[in-house]
């Protein structure tokens, strides 16, 4: 892992070998530009990059790619999303050279949430690839130069090429082969699910390590903050694949509704230190949903401030 | 087969609502397998509609006829020009039988009275599933005999996505996710290293992407087999 | 026993309800008969194991049809006895005919080309 792959600073940061903090924030339901640059002042600085969702649980947003392309214009690094529902193959080559040529370095290669979730139900979904071969698609690119016909690419595009793994979806024995054959896809980073079942993750990190996975790619945790006890009843109720202990919502609900967010902090806290310490954790990618004013209150008190400059 | 499910009388007596005297249409095929157009439901229909339009104070007269299959030109050539009789036809089959017919009687109006779903089976009386996209390249042998491009709602090929859980897809609490069944098969066997590794890219050509799709045996067109 | 019952009943008798079919409710409707009604054997008293359980089903399938058409459903019914309760016959027809009478003649006219 010495020679850099697209230069993006996530990249950098984690082949120095520091701890990486990574960002997320969903466009808006709108051209508003103005929106958008006021939830980045909370990010700049305070995180390495910036996850940008792909019209996130189906519901229509300012594309990822515009999105991407106006955070490096205010000079944060986004991690362009990009989901297999709603692009063929074609569109999906033509944004990864898009978004190489608008200054972005970093990809997230998703399946997608399913249509019927967002606000757009009737809509015909494309899943002409999978995740799988997204992830593929975009190595052969960047380190072939050629598209998937076997055609040459002028200036093949450089990204830092990023994966999703949820431990706590079904079946969880298959789980740490599917994140395998991500990396063998040509993963070079992970970003987990938001991990709220510590023990689960625990068992499933040893399962990752006794692999040596976390040899051949980063692995960042997922950690979403809980607003309050009514936010974690919600997800773990109807967000699928979340795995929401009845021990972490009671914790919440033991103290005052207006104290339910300073608990919700106080444990992502506890999760960041034990990530920092736990074997084949690279990085935590933090998803204050909806929060990103939180950002700079929750990495200073974890420790993660100032972020490195590479 | 092809399953199918009935159009709502509503929109049924709506396609005919300035008609005085209509065929209906069976098929003995795939829709009378799945209890939809066959004898039995054309006489249902039948009935429904003159009710309906007694009800109206608009009578309406009603011939039945049910066809060996409507997908078959030489069957469909057995209606002759007394399709012609009609003010329309109403037709049972799945989207195949109208299209057969609306070919052969170009001057006739064909409704179709059922909306066509999908290629599956019964899994019990009464309860169909799909089981085949038709995408025109068969791989199920190597997803232990199940295809996740039907049978998953995203179509993956590298396992089961997030939103899996306790074996049910993240669309439908009604739906197994088949790639719990297919990931369970395998590790069981001890064939997980069949689920390993990239596929190619599928090649959609021979599903609907293509274009409209034609079947030529030439063996058959030459009629010497 | 001698028991009198509405007239306005006709009755069609058949082995079992369960030879009765969806299209025989169907098309009483369709030929004028303000109601209909199964009169079968006692749940799980069926000779036929169940005979009787079909045929409130099918009669539930035209309840649903009728609705669909706008038409009372309550028009149609299932009612269970045996042959021994000569006195519950005589006491559904009455109540089955009081029924028809309050929602009035049935809206399927058989009407002649105008």
């Amino acid at each position: 892992m010495s020679e850099l792959k697209s230069g993006s600073n996530l990249e950098k940061v984690l082949k120095a070998g520091h701890f990486a903090f990574t960002g997320e924030c969903g466009p808006p339901k709108g051209a508003n530009v103005k929106h958008l640059k006021e939830k980045f002042k909370y990010l700049k600085g305070n995180v390495d990059c910036v996850n940008l969702t792909d019209n996130q649980t189906a519901v229509v947003r300012m594309s990822s790619l515009a999105a991407s392309a106006l955070m490096v214009t205010e000079g944060l690094e986004p991690n362009f999303q990009m989901v297999c529902r709603d692009r063929n193959r074609l569109a999906m080559m033509s944004d990864i050279l898009g978004a190489h040529a608008l200054g972005i370095r970093n990809m997230l290669c998703l399946s997608g949430d399913h249509q019927s979730f967002g606000n757009h139900p009737q809509a015909k979904n494309v899943h002409d690839i999978d995740s799988m071969q997204l992830i593929a698609l975009v190595k052969k690119m960047r380190d072939e130069g050629k598209f998937m016909n076997g055609d040459d690419i002028d200036v093949p595009p450089e990204l830092f090429v990023g994966a999703a793994c949820n431990p706590f979806a079904d079946p969880y024995e298959y789980r740490v082969y599917r994140l395998a054959n991500k990396i063998t896809a040509g993963a070079d980073f992970i970003q987990t699910q938001c991990i709220f079942n510590m023990e689960k993750f625990r068992d499933f990190m040893k399962k990752v390590v006794d692999m040596g996975l976390h040899e051949r790619c980063y692995i960042l945790a997922g950690v979403t903050p809980m607003k309050n006890a009514g936010m974690a009843n919600f997800m773990k109720k109807f967000v699928p694949g979340m795995d929401i202990p009845d021990a972490l919502i009671a914790r919440l609900k033991g103290v005052e509704k207006k104290d339910q967010a300073e608990e919700g902090i106080k444990f992502a806290l506890e999760q960041v230190a034990e990530f920092k310490e736990m074997e084949g954790v690279a990085g935590v990618h933090m998803m204050a949903i909806e929060w990103e004013h939180m950002v700079p209150e929750i990495a200073e008190r974890a420790g993660v401030l100032p972020r490195p400059v590479v | 087969m092809i399953v199918a499910d009935r159009k709502s009388l509503e929109e049924i007596l709506g396609m005919v609502a300035d008609n005085k005297k209509i065929l209906i249409l069976g098929c003995k095929g795939c829709v009378t397998v799945c209890n939809v157009g066959g004898l039995k439901e054309v006489e249902i229909l039948t009935s429904s509609l003159k009710i309906a339009r007694k009800k109206a104070g608009n009578p309406i007269d009603i011939d039945i006829q049910v066809l060996e299959r409507q997908c078959d030109t030489e069957y469909v050539a057995e209606l002759g020009e007394a399709v012609n009789d009609y003010d329309s036809v109403i037709s049972m089959a799945c989207g195949v039988g109208p299209q057969f017919l609306s070919e052969m009687y170009k001057t006739q109006t064909f409704y179709p009275a059922v909306n066509t779903t999908f290629f599956g089976g019964a899994t019990q009386h009464g309860v169909w599933e799909e089981r085949c996209a038709g995408c025109g390249t068969c791989g199920i042998h190597m997803f232990g005999g199940l295809c996740p491009i039907a049978r998953c709602a995203k179509s993956l090929l590298h396992g089961p996505c997030g939103g899996s859980s306790k074996g049910i897809c993240e669309v439908n609490a009604d739906t197994e996710c088949i790639w719990d069944s297919i990931v369970k098969k395998k590790m069981e066997a001890g064939q997980l290293a069949d689920l390993m590794g990239v596929r190619g890219l599928k090649d959609w050509t021979t599903a609907r992407d293509g274009g409209p799709r034609r079947s030529i045996r030439e063996e058959l067109v030459q009629g010497n087999i | 026993m001698r028991l009198s019952y509405s007239a306005d009943v006709k009755i069609i008798q058949v082995p079992c309800t369960g030879r009765v079919d969806i299209l025989h409710l169907l098309n009483a409707v369709e030929d004028g008969a303000d109601g209909v009604y199964v009169a079968g054997c006692l749940e799980g008293e069926c000779h036929y194991i169940e005979g009787n359980l079909k045929a409130r089903r099918k009669v539930a399938h035209v309840k649903k049809i009728l609705t669909e058409l706008g038409i009372e459903p309550e028009r149609v019914e299932m009612y269970n006895l045996s042959s021994a309760q000569g006195a519950r016959f005589a006491e559904i027809a009455n109540e089955m005919a009081e029924r028809i009478r309050a929602l009035g003649p049935t809206p399927v006219k058989n009407h002649t080309a105008a």
